[in-house]
């Protein structure tokens, strides 16, 4: 398989172009395989240390990772600020050197604060150690794994990505999630609508390439793909509209519109959930949703990036 | 001892000059400005090619004395100055302790003497701590030596206690230096809100948060009738008030700096903390409307709002790194690129650095080359062209944007009180 990637590390998904994405997709494919197997292990990043640098909570996304290294039989370390020094004043970038110092041969970050990454894989380049880094979420920036693997379930479900409506609903203000996704996606030629109340549409989206929305009714009526986000409270979201009951009349998927839904429309959402307010159960564990098969295949997509930007061996299936 | 600067092109825009002429100074003051080649008993200094101009003077710096000496002291601050072509700065009060009380200032007004570099001219506190809550003991501060008064970095909150100290002011007869900035619009905020702030996803500041403190501080300046001088404008929205105001009859001055004029948000990609200061950098529409407002006399005074900060604030994470970026090495060159590019012509330049800050701050001397003036003269090489390095720099701090970049133009000679430093 080729292994030739044109970016080193994976920050967003702006360095891409159709063809990069689609090589990350087709290796998930392969690596889909081998986690359908009953021995769920093949050798390929063996001797291989992969650091999970967590700075910022994430069960999900870090367990991911985990999985995703082990299975290509790399040593995976998590590293998370609370089992760390950070509580004791150390910056940032004292903790990536001391990392670094340890020689590990890929790292995954996640950060808090927009461009975390980029300045993490600046800094190792400058200090003449360039270790691949991956963003596993910095700020309201970007979360491109959590893009490509929206882009992995969307073209497998419905065969092709190009010339689909995908509709982005809710906090995109405060979401890397939808900023990723609206790169990805119109990258991949399908045309994106956000949704949400105007406080929590961002300046200029439009800028980007989509269409904005304030309508879900409206805005979903010809979506192929329906993509619900989480209300993120803790990024102050909640003083931007007047409570989370009139959010989840207006701006939540529940049953009756989800039934209005084109046919073999998907709803797709990249989780915590909080169910009944952007979305309700019904429709969470409903027949068109795919939020636990985009979890599935997160495992594969991650270990498509570890193989490709870790350089491992030619042998993924052995 | 008398020094005569000969050949140069002197710029004296308070005469209305802009010819070939040898400026004479004699001991610490200007003795005549005469015809080129006039023959006087002085040390000569070849000044051809170059403009003599009265000392430049950047009122709006942060010299970080007392407290925070690992980021700037006074001297460092008034020697970066001087090496930049400025001959006087004023400081704002932002040091810890703040400059609310005359302790302080006596403090800061003894380093620079000691110093012996560019002058220092202190800024007082508007509020006691810069709290925003009670006013400092302004009447004090300015009989210290205080030019003015500002609770600069912070701006003031409470239109009431805005009110006055733009009346208390007035009675003193020093103006109130305001940085108009909403904080409930930019809480948090780390860039400019546009196009730029939603792709890097990056807390955005609306201009609105300057402009309304701009339309509130001019309503207020209205009422009273006090010296309102507005800080660091970055807006069109800013400027067009500040027109409007002035065509009105209002006695407003306002300030921009370099980096309004240079920079813009875009260049915030790559998160680079030198790119980070309040207000923030803004859209190309925004920078357009500063320059016209620097051409067309909305603008009175470019000033660098030099803020050192050492690698402890700025190596981290851009949302959290501290605001500011030095200036006082780059001011010049910077702003004579306005020049260059024809928007502003050599006379006007030497108004917005030079005449227009010493008028409002009321300094004791400056801004212009009358005989018998304080000789304060700075003399630019238009042409000098030189590669920013920061190692190079006399000033502490590190943190500029500018690092690398080729710049034209520079200071050769800087006289203060008569003294070639």
């Amino acid at each position: 398989m080729e292994s030739a990637l044109k970016i080193k590390s994976l920050l967003d998904l702006e360095g891409l172009d159709r063809e990069g994405i689609t090589h990350i997709l087709d290796t998930a494919v392969s690596m889909k395989q081998i986690n359908e197997r009953v021995i769920k292990k093949v050798p390929t990043l063996k001797g291989r240390t992969q650091i999970n640098l967590f700075f910022e909570p994430s069960t999900r996304t870090r367990t991911s990772f985990e999985i995703a290294g082990k299975r290509l039989s790399a040593d995976v370390i998590n590293f998370s600020p609370s089992s760390s020094s950070l509580t004791k004043g150390e910056t940032t970038l004292d903790t990536v050197d001391n990392l670094q110092a340890m020689s590990p041969d890929i790292i995954v970050v996640r950060h808090k604060s927009a461009g975390a990454a980029e300045m993490i894989t600046r800094h190792l380049a400058a200090r003449g150690a360039p270790v691949p880094v991956i963003n596993a979420g910095d700020g309201a920036h970007a979360h491109p794994t959590q893009a490509l693997l929206d882009l992995f379930s969307v073209r497998d479900r419905l065969g092709r990505v190009e010339g689909l409506n995908v509709t982005i609903v809710g906090d995109i203000a405060n979401s890397r999630v939808a900023r990723s996704n609206i790169i990805g996606f119109t990258t991949m030629g399908a045309n994106v609508t956000v949704c949400g109340p105007p406080p929590l549409i961002p300046a200029q989206v439009e800028k980007m390439g989509v269409r904005v929305s304030h309508h879900l009714d409206e805005a979903v009526a010809d979506a192929d793909v329906v993509m619900m986000l989480r209300i993120q409270l803790e990024r102050g979201a909640g003083g931007r509209f007047p409570s989370l009951r009139e959010y989840a009349i207006r701006y939540g998927l529940n049953a009756r519109r989800a039934e209005r839904l084109k046919p073999g429309a998907l709803i797709m959402h990249p989780g915590p959930i909080n169910r009944g307010v952007e979305i309700s159960p019904e429709v969470a564990d409903g027949e068109r949703s795919i939020i636990l098969y985009q979890v599935e295949v997160g495992v594969a997509v991650r270990m498509a990036l570890l193989y490709l930007l870790c350089g491992g061996g030619d042998e993924i299936t052995a | 001892m008398k020094l005569l600067l000969k050949g140069g092109r002197v710029i004296d825009p308070a005469a209305g000059l802009d010819e070939p002429r040898d400026l004479l100074l004699d001991g610490e003051k200007i003795e005549a400005v005469l015809a080129p080649g006039a023959k006087a008993d002085a040390e000569v200094v070849d000044v051809s090619g170059c403009w003599v101009v009265p000392g430049l003077i950047d009122m709006h710096v942060h010299l970080r004395e007392p407290g925070e000496e690992y980021k700037e002291t006074v001297a460092t601050g008034a020697a970066e100055a001087a090496a930049g072509g400025i001959t006087a700065v004023a400081c704002m009060a932002n040091t810890k302790p703040v400059n609310d009380c005359a302790a302080v200032t006596d403090y800061i007004i003894e380093k620079a003497r000691a110093a012996g570099r560019a002058r220092v001219y202190p800024v007082g506190a508007v509020s006691k701590g810069l709290l925003g809550e009670g006013l400092a003991e302004m009447g004090e501060l300015v009989d210290h030596g205080c030019v003015a008064l500002s609770d600069d970095g912070h701006p003031v909150m409470s239109a009431a206690l805005m009110r006055c100290a733009l009346e208390y002011a007035k009675a003193l007869g020093v103006p109130v230096l305001s940085h108009p900035e909403d904080k409930s619009l930019s809480e948090n905020g780390s860039m400019h809100e546009g196009e730029w702030s939603t792709r890097l996803g990056l807390r955005p500041i609306p201009a609105a948060a300057e402009e309304a403190m701009v339309a509130r501080d001019l309503l207020l300046a209205e009422l009273t009738g006090g010296r309102l001088h507005l800080q660091h404008l970055s807006t069109a929205g800013s400027v067009r008030l500040v027109r409007e105001a002035k065509a009105r009859g209002l006695q407003v001055t306002a300030e921009t700096c370099p980096h309004y004029f240079t920079l813009t948000d875009a260049d915030v990609r790559g998160y680079d903390p030198n790119f980070k200061m309040n207000p923030p950098l803004r859209s190309c529409a925004d920078r357009a409307a500063v320059i016209q407002g620097l051409a067309d006399g909305t603008i009175d005074a470019i000033a660098s709002d030099h803020a050192p900060h050492s690698p402890v604030e700025k190596d981290v994470e851009f949302d959290a790194a501290a605001n500011g970026i030095v200036g006082l090495a780059t001011i010049l060159p910077l702003s004579l690129r306005l020049v260059v590019d024809g928007k502003i012509s050599p006379a006007r330049l030497v108004e917005l650095l030079s005449v227009n800050p010493a008028r409002i701050l009321g300094l004791p001397g400056g801004g212009n080359l009358k005989p018998g003036e304080v000789a304060d003269v700075t003399v630019i090489d238009p042409a000098a062209e030189w590669t920013v390095d920061k190692a190079k720099f006399l000033s502490k701090g590190r943190n500029t944007p500018f690092e690398g970049w080729k710049l034209t133009g520079r200071a050769r000679v800087v006289i203060v009180g008569g003294k070639r430093l």
